[in-house]
Formats: C-alpha cells, structure tokens, sequence
C-alpha cells in the first residue's frame, strides 16, 4: 500500500503491445494468451499424471503446487494482475492469507478431534498392552 | 447514472475535449472511473475467495481426519475423464473470455461477440458434464450427508437388518422395524460391497441391534475379490464417513456451479450489450470486470479439480 | 439568524439535498449517499427499538425467578385429585411457554441488535452520510452498489421480521406461518441445538442474516474504493481524518470476515434443510467446527461494531476540546491492528467447547495483544483531552461515557481472554456484561454521540442542548446501574440465557431491570430531542463546532453535490483555523485564512 502517496493507481503503463487505448490498459498479445492457455492444459495433464504415482504423503502438495502454477497464470496473465495495480494484487493476497489464516488455526485444532467416540475408561477397562 | 446536470458547477473536465457519457458525476475522469470499479471488482473477489475458503476449510479438516476415506470416495466414484475435460473446457472458455476482453480493447466488436459465445458455450457444456456427474451419483445413492447411502443413519433400508424376532430390548420395543428394502442386500455397483453391512458410527436407538449378529439375516458377505482394496483398509467407523467426502464434493462443487450459472447470466448480457454495439475500446469496463469474475470460476475450478477428483 | 452568513457566500444558495427533489421515488431510487444514509437511519433506529423492546421485555421476565408473566402456581394440593392435575398440567404449560417466550426474546434481542443495528449502525449510517464528504467527494465510489446494499439490508430485514410477524400470528391468531416462528437458539445459532430441535424461526433468520451480510460486504466494498481512488489532490493517507481510518479497518473486516459468515450460515441452512453432515454430530458433522467458522466471523465482526465508534470518538474528542488530535499515526495505525488481529482471536470463544489445549493456549495468548491497540487509542484520548477547552456538550458527553465504559468493558475482557480465568467465567453474567460494556456502552454510545455531532449537518437544525445533556447523563447511569450488578451476578455463578435463577440473584436482577428501564426513558428522551429539534429547532450554522474536517466546509444541510466549492485538504485537525462567531453562533474561518481556496489546490484537475 502506498501509504504517502496521493493516489494509488500508478501511471498509465507503456502501451508497447496494446494499440491506441484511453485507459493505459494493455491488451494481451495472442502469442502470450496461447502460451499461457498452452501451459494450464499441460499442467492439467500433468497433475493428472502426477495423480498416478505414488509419492506417499507429497501427492497433495505436488497436486497443490500444480494447481497453484495455473492459477497464477490465470491471475497474471488472463486477470490482467501482472500489469495492474499493485493494490489490487494485494487485495487478493490479502484474501489468500486470511484463508490459509483461517484454515491453518482450524486444522490446528483438527489435530485434537476424537476420531470416535470411545467408551470411557471407567466403563471398559481398557486392555493391557 | 445521469449526471451532466450536476457537473456545471465544478472545476473538472476542464482538459476534456468532450463528455464521455459513461463518466459518473463523481469521477474526474473515466481512467478513475476504470480503476475505481477494477479495484472494487478486486476486493470483490477477495471476499469470494474468502467465502469459498470455508469450504476449502471444511475439506481440509475431513480430509485431515478422514484421509483414507477420501482416497477411497475420490477414486471409486468420481470419473477423472469426466473432471479433466471439465477442467479443459473451463480452461478454455477462460481463454476465450481473455480473448474477449483483449477484442474489445483492441475495438474488435465481431471477434468480442465470437469470444463471448465460445465463452458461454464452454459455461453450458461444464454444467452439462457437471448435471451428467451428479446425475450418475445420485444413481449410485451417494449424495451429501443422509442423501448417501453410506450414511447410516436418515435412509432407513441401509441401517442394520430388522432382528428375527422381537427382542427385549425396551428401546426397539418402542421402536417399529425399518422396512426391508431391495436395496439393503444390494452390492454397490461400484465396489461391490454390501452396504447393508455398513454400520453407523454410533446410533443410540438401533444400537443393541447391530451388536447381536444372530438377529441378522442371512446376507451374503462381500467376497474379498469383489472389494475394493481401499475399502477393506477403511475401519468400520470410516467407511460411514464416505458420506462426509460427498457432503464436501457437492457443496464446493454445488457452490461453484452457482457460480457458473450466475456468470452465464452475466456473459449472456455482455453479449446482448455487445451485439447492442455498447462496448468499444473507449468503454469495456462491463467486459472486463465479468471477465474476472469469469476468470476466478476458473480459478476455484483449478483447486478444486485435483483436490476432489485426483486424491492419491 | 436566517440570513446566517456561511463560510463562503456562494452557499446562499437555497437548494440542499433534502429539497434537492421531491417525492417517495426520488428518495426511494435515489443515489445520494447522504440521502441513503438517512435512509438506513431510519431503519437501524426501527431495528433499535424492536430489539430495546425485546430487551426491555426480557429484564421484566427476570424481575423474579418464577415467571411472573406467565404465572403458574395453580394449586395442585387440593382435595380435588382431578383438579390438581389439571393445575399440574396448567403449571407445566405455562412453565413452558414463559420458557419459549423467554428464549425468544433474548435470541430475537441478540440478533436484531448485533445484525441489523450495531454492524450497521455507524458505518451505514454515519460513514455514508459523512464518508465522501469528509473525503470532499460528491459521492462515493459506486452510488448504484451503495442503494442496492441499501435493499439488500431491507431484504434480510424483511426475513427477520418474517419471524416476528410469525410469532404475533401465532400468539394472537393461532395461525402457523412456515419458518415463522421462534427464534431459540440465541445470537449464535450454535449446532447442534439449531440443526436438530430449535425452533423453525432459525432457518429464515439465518437466511435473512446471511442477505444482511452481503449488504455489509458491498458497504465495504464501496468504502475501500472510494477511499482509495477519490481522495482529493492534497489529502494525503495521513491527513485523513481518523474516522476514515476507522472505516477503512472497518471495511477491511468486512470484507475479509462477512464471506465466512455467509459461508457459514450457507452450511447451517444446508445443515438444518438437507441434512448435509458437516456441522451435525448424528450424521458425522463436527459441532466445535461450526464455532470456528461462526467465530472467524464474529470476532472480528465486534471490531465491524467498534472500530466505527472509535473513529467517531476521535472526532468528537478533537474538535469539542478544540485540541488537535494526540498521536494522530497512532491511533490510525491502532485502528489497523485491531482490524489485523482482531482476526488471531476467535479461539477464545471455544475455551470451554472441546478444542484442543494447544489451540485453547495459543488463542489465548493471542488474545492479549488485542489490548495494546485498544489503550493505544485510549491513551491517546486521554492525552488530547489533557487541558483541552472541553465543551459538555451532549456529543462530548457520550464520548466520555465511552472512554470509561469502553475501559471497563475492555478490562473485564481480560478475565474472559485469559484461559484459567475465562473457564469458570463462561456462560455466565459476566460475559454478558463485559459485552454490552463494550456494544452498548461503547458502541452505541459511539452512535449517539456521532449522531449529536453530525445532526446538524444531517438535518439543517439544533436540537436542544440541554435536553441532550440529560438524557446522555441519565443513559450513563441506567447503562451502569443496569449492567454493573450483572458483572457481580457473572462472578458468583449467575449463567447466562436462564430464564429462571436462584432466589438469591434476585436483588441484583430487579436492580438490572431498574437499570433498563432507566435507559429506556434516556432513549426516548434521546429521540423526542431529535425530533423537536428536527420540527422547531432552530436553524443549524455550517459550522456549529467548529471542527477542520472538510464536511463542515459546507452547508448545513449540504447541497446535493456536496460542495459548491470544491474544498481544499489541510489537516484534518487544525482547529485554530476557524474562530466563534456569536452572531451565528457557529464558527467561521479566520480571516487571515481566507476560503475560496486558491484554484491549484483544488481537486485533480484533469490532465
């Protein structure tokens, strides 16, 4: 957050790309929209092939970490993000951190739920191991 | 909104060689304008994130919990096929959403109406598969919480046979046995496991029942061949927790679906006002805005798509 | 006085934003915030008085422990056997209809008040009225979003009075509406009581709270971009006033918190209607699950209530002691923190729920750092007030009110935020009345003064001082009278939500309901002030306090663009910039700082 400055919205940025356009907003090149749609399939595929083997607990991380790479390009480069705003980047981060706020302190006490609920020990004895 | 009345008294516009009629009274100018409403958009779709965040929590606390479950649920019922041409479709249509935008700022109207139907074709087609999807599983008796038929409690055919005889337990006195149904000696088509043999983590009123094998008829029991492998690993109290997995399937994707169907009803307006000829390249905020929206459809689809179909 | 001589003469206009236009559309379909504004005013002083009314209703029932308004001591040893089971039967119906009524009305007091009056009390209200003004914008960002959160509030009003109309049905009539009636499960709507046995009420209060939340949400929305991108040339972040800062973290809660509730409430609706098994331990949900979505929301959502006030409560601090503002950076990073770590605190409301001792320790620990921002702020005020020219007037009044109460309450908060003390505490008086020091006292003291200090500028008009004066005195001491026995009854065991207690609590209550109704009458003493003052009052200067901030560079009330001369942004606090004017009885401008303002300082030009 640019907190001394006056305005928040920085300068319209060079048009090098996008033609004659009021609003300094740059258009995409299609080189870069095919790219892009490129990569998020063969990540779709990949993360279906990745699916496939057995990494033990590392699955959902490397799912998730997939997952993450194609929204990324869709924020940078189909949302615009990468040429926007800083501000607005942030509003979204922000979000993302409260989320991962809320369900990490959630899961934090995940941990501690009864998986059943057990008899208690004055009404069955448990066992000698 | 209306405004040229009000603007005669201020000091604004004064560089403007002429009034954009889309510029509101209380902008100075239509960049403002254009920022103010990206920038809300934003915060807009911060708190969508936030709002679909709680699912995410919620999965994340069963998944957590109930990590064998999920894996069986996932790879039993739900179709990769069907989930990554979904995943392509929606892919697509943000493309050509992206597309779009990119039309309409380069004042491309024809190419912006031809993207704008690519765009809602893709949206029709991922609710089609989706409808095709849920379809299937409500066939196979597995919705979310007592709408599933693992759920050992609300559908009355799955809990534990009615006894032989009466008993002399007050509580089942009171009680009147469940009806036998057909489908409580019927193997799932999927796993081939008698769901009748599925006991409810704890039921208070059916409990002396359950524990008596003499009072239950003679069923058939799986053959190991027949079972799924996952299934068999999946204690007593677990195998009714795949009622928890479908719960958290049809709510994020049940959620996600509104979205899409909110978003086609957008996009079918864009396209309405662009075939109206409204937009142009001196004025695309509309376009631009909903082709975020659209785009984060895209992106929740992205999450949820490994998480939901793809557990290892 | 009529030819009152404005601070600029091309304010002699007659036109302002009340007669702007005429009509029931042009007020219905308007898109002037200010006219907006009023328009949640009315209706948030609607929801104010149904929830008193609800509260009111309560303190009655608790003046003893037997149901008095629902007696039920028919005799049941008499020689007539068949008569005293009759009477038995009597007993035990009316026993359970004074239970329900009981039940009823403090659910329907919890949720009327925190959802339809506190959360959008001041923001609503006070920040649509004066949030662009202050910003010297003509409006805020998205004046059309700004209307539709307007009926998206009286949608999920409608919802929750559906309840109400239910229950009136119900009683006089006999006739059952769906979903109409009973609310019992309190402001909470704790699973798994509201999922299996509360009463069907539930379900269209959660819906309408759910739609009370999106209009929150786009308040919030509206208020970020409009602080964001209409800003004047020349106000800087740090010269905006502190009750910008203050909506600012306000809409930052509201953004980032509300979806989770609506998230929420999404699921508790699925749960109660489809029987989906997330938050229902029967069908393999997790009831402690809820209260941690419920509070991700509700924690932060207090700070939604108070962090307004707070904002207020700096203004009116500066501008009736004629001091500039104490530590200004200070008390607007404050308002951030609280924003920012009113987030890390919810856990405290599961110290008794079943969640883990870690998380219980952790969120504890959390909880204290809350109290650094807090007394930040009061220290600050404190500090600005120090040998201050303060001036009694009611706005002033109510902000005293809130620095003590606020103190009070926010210490109490300690006892309830640190784990071993918080576990006996729990669910018992105590808490309630730490709350309402904090809602009422604070909160609503917040609003009111606001309220005084804005209600020339919203209406054109004074009200009568003195009377305002009054009832801020007699509020102090019904507030105190009916919440401080309750701190006492908390500490010796009294649990909260009883429709019943031991004999022994009995002074205490009946000494609390004193309380109530003493507040009752400052409230309407309040409203009649407003009202005469509103009829008869004499007209309002622009300045009648002399505060910098750039809403009182205009008229009184403003015209509908708000300015006629685009105002220059100085430092939102430098009061010495204007000086009294007998002859009008408000403030003008020092003539050694002459307005118009010179025309390079003036909003952005356009390039």
């Amino acid at each position: 957050m640019s907190l001394t400055h006056s305005n928040d919205i920085p300068a319209p940025v060079a048009k090098d790309v996008g033609p004659n356009d009021p609003h300094g907003v740059h258009a995409v090149p299609k080189r870069l929209l095919m790219a892009v749609y490129i990569a998020l399939v063969v990540c779709t595929f990949l993360t279906v092939g990745a699916s496939k083997v057995d990494m033990g607990d590392a699955n959902i991380w490397v799912a998730l970490l997939i997952a993450m790479v194609k929204g990324a390009l869709v924020i940078m480069f189909f949302m615009h993000l990468w040429w926007d705003s800083p501000f607005n980047a942030m509003a979204l981060i922000t979000a993302l951190f409260f989320v991962a706020l809320f369900i990490g302190l959630a899961l934090l006490d995940a941990h501690s739920y009864q998986y059943e609920i057990k008899p208690t020990p004055m009404a069955t004895p448990a066992p000698q191991l | 909104m209306s405004s040229a009345s009000t603007t005669e008294t201020s000091v604004h516009h004064g560089g403007h060689e002429h009034h954009d009629p889309h510029l509101a009274h209380h902008f100075d100018t239509p960049e403002q304008q254009f920022n103010s409403a990206k920038l809300g958009m934003w915060v807009f779709l911060g708190t969508e994130v936030l709002m679909f965040g709680g699912l995410f929590c919620v999965y994340s606390i069963y998944r957590h919990n109930y990590p064998l479950v999920f894996k069986f649920a996932s790879e039993t019922y739900l179709s990769t096929f069907w989930g990554t041409l979904n995943t392509l479709i929606l892919i697509t249509s943000s493309l050509t959403m992206a597309w779009g935008v990119r039309a309409v700022q380069l004042n491309q109207k024809k190419l912006l109406v031809v993207c704008l139907s690519l765009t809602l074709l893709g949206a029709g087609g991922f609710l089609v598969i989706k409808g095709i999807e849920w379809h299937a599983k409500w066939n196979e008796h597995v919705w979310f919480g007592v709408w599933n038929k693992y759920n050992g409690l609300n559908d009355e055919s799955f809990r534990a046979p009615p006894p032989a005889q009466p008993t002399t337990e007050p509580v089942v006195a009171i009680m009147p046995p469940p009806p036998v149904s057909i489908r409580a000696t019927d193997m799932d088509a999927n796993t081939g496991i008698d769901i009748s043999q599925i006991k409810p983590r704890y039921d208070y009123a059916f409990s002396q029942t359950i524990q008596a094998p003499s009072v239950a008829p003679s069923v058939e029991k799986p053959s190991p061949e027949n079972a799924n492998e996952h299934y068999r690993q999946l204690s007593d109290a677990a195998q009714w927790r795949v009622n928890t997995f479908f719960s958290c399937y049809f709510l994020m994707t049940g959620l996600h679906g509104i979205h899409v169907v909110v978003g086609m009803g957008l996009i079918t307006w864009l396209l309405i006002r662009s075939l109206r000829n409204d937009f142009s390249s001196e004025y695309f905020t509309p376009v631009d805005l909903i082709g975020l929206y659209w785009h984060l459809v895209d992106l929740i689809w992205i999450f949820l798509f490994p998480l939901l179909y793809l557990i290892h | 006085m009529s030819t009152a001589q404005s601070i600029s003469h091309r304010e002699s206009k007659p036109d302002n934003y009340l007669t702007h236009s005429r009509g029931f559309l042009s007020w219905a379909l308007t898109l002037d915030h200010k006219r907006i504004g009023l328009m949640y005013l009315v209706f948030v002083l609607a929801a104010f008085l149904f929830g008193g009314t609800f509260a009111e209703l309560l303190r009655t029932s608790l003046l003893t422990p037997n149901h008095w308004m629902f007696p039920s001591n028919y005799p049941i040893h008499t020689a007539d056997a068949a008569l005293n089971v009759a009477n038995a039967t009597l007993n035990a119906a009316h026993d359970t209809e004074a239970k329900l009524f009981y039940n009823n009305m403090f659910s329907l007091h919890g949720a009327v008040m925190v959802f339809m009056f506190i959360i959008p009390a001041v923001p609503a209200v006070l920040g649509n009225f004066i949030l662009p003004m202050m910003l010297g914008a003509k409006d805020v960002a998205f004046p059309r979003l700004n209307l539709m959160s307007f009926y998206i509030y009286l949608i999920g009003a409608c919802f929750v009075s559906w309840v109400l109309m239910g229950g009136i049905l119900r009683i006089l009539f006999g006739l059952h509406v769906p979903f109409g009636y009973g609310l019992d499960t309190g402001w909470t709507f704790y699973t798994p009581f509201s999922t299996s046995k509360a009463e069907d009420g539930m379900v269209a209060v959660v819906a309408g709270v759910f739609i009370l939340g999106f209009s929150s949400i786009l308040t919030g929305v509206n208020f970020i971009a409009t602080i964001h991108t209409l800003r004047p040339r020349g106000m800087t972040w740090f010269r905006m006033p502190l009750f910008l800062w203050a909506l600012y973290a306000t809409s930052i809660i509201q953004i980032l918190a509300t979806p989770v509730l609506a998230i929420t409430l999404l699921l508790l609706l699925a749960e109660r209607l489809l029987h989906v098994g997330i938050f229902d331990s029967s069908i393999g949900g997790d009831p402690v699950l809820f209260q941690h979505f419920f509070w991700f929301y509700s924690h932060p959502a207090v700070y939604i209530m108070i962090l307004p006030g707070m904002g207020v409560i700096s203004e009116v601090i500066s501008v009736h002691s004629r001091k500039h503002i104490f530590g200004y950076n200070f008390i607007a990073f404050s308002s951030v923190a609280l924003a920012l770590l009113g987030f890390l605190v919810w856990g405290h409301h599961l110290f008794v729920a079943g969640q883990s001792n870690l998380a219980d320790s952790i969120f504890s620990l959390l909880t204290f750092s809350v109290a650094i921002p807090s007394a930040v702020k009061v220290f600050n005020w404190l500090a600005t007030l120090y040998r201050g020219s303060i001036r009694f007037t009611p706005a002033m009044l109510y902000s005293l009110g809130f620095i003590l109460l606020f103190t009070i309450g926010g210490l109490t908060g300690l006892f309830l935020g640190a784990l071993e003390t918080d576990v006996p505490l729990h669910d018992t008086y105590f808490v309630i009345a730490h709350f309402h020091y904090v809602m009422v006292g604070s909160m609503v003291f917040a609003f009111l003064s606001g309220m005084y200090h804005w209600y020339p500028k919203m209406s054109g008009k004074m009200c009568n001082q003195n009377w305002g004066r009054f009832a801020a005195i007699l509020l102090f001491i019904g507030f105190n009278v009916t919440f401080f026995p309750q701190f006492i009854m908390g500490a010796h065991g009294m649990p909260r939500r009883w429709a019943t207690y031991p004999a022994e609590f009995q002074p205490y209550h009946i000494i609390s309901t004193i309380g109530a109704y003493i507040m009752a009458i400052s409230l309407i003493t309040v409203a009649l002030n407003w009202l005469t003052g509103l009829l008869w009052g004499r007209k309002a200067p622009a300045n009648p306090w002399g505060g910098n901030s750039l809403e009182w560079h205009t008229s009184s009330p403003p015209p509908h663009d708000n300015f006629l001369v685009p105002p220059v942004a100085d430092d939102p606090y430098n009061l010495a910039a204007w000086e009294y004017d007998a002859s009008i009885d408000g403030w003008v401008l020092r003539k050694t700082d002459p307005v118009p303002a010179p025309p390079d300082r003036t909003r952005p030009v356009a390039h």
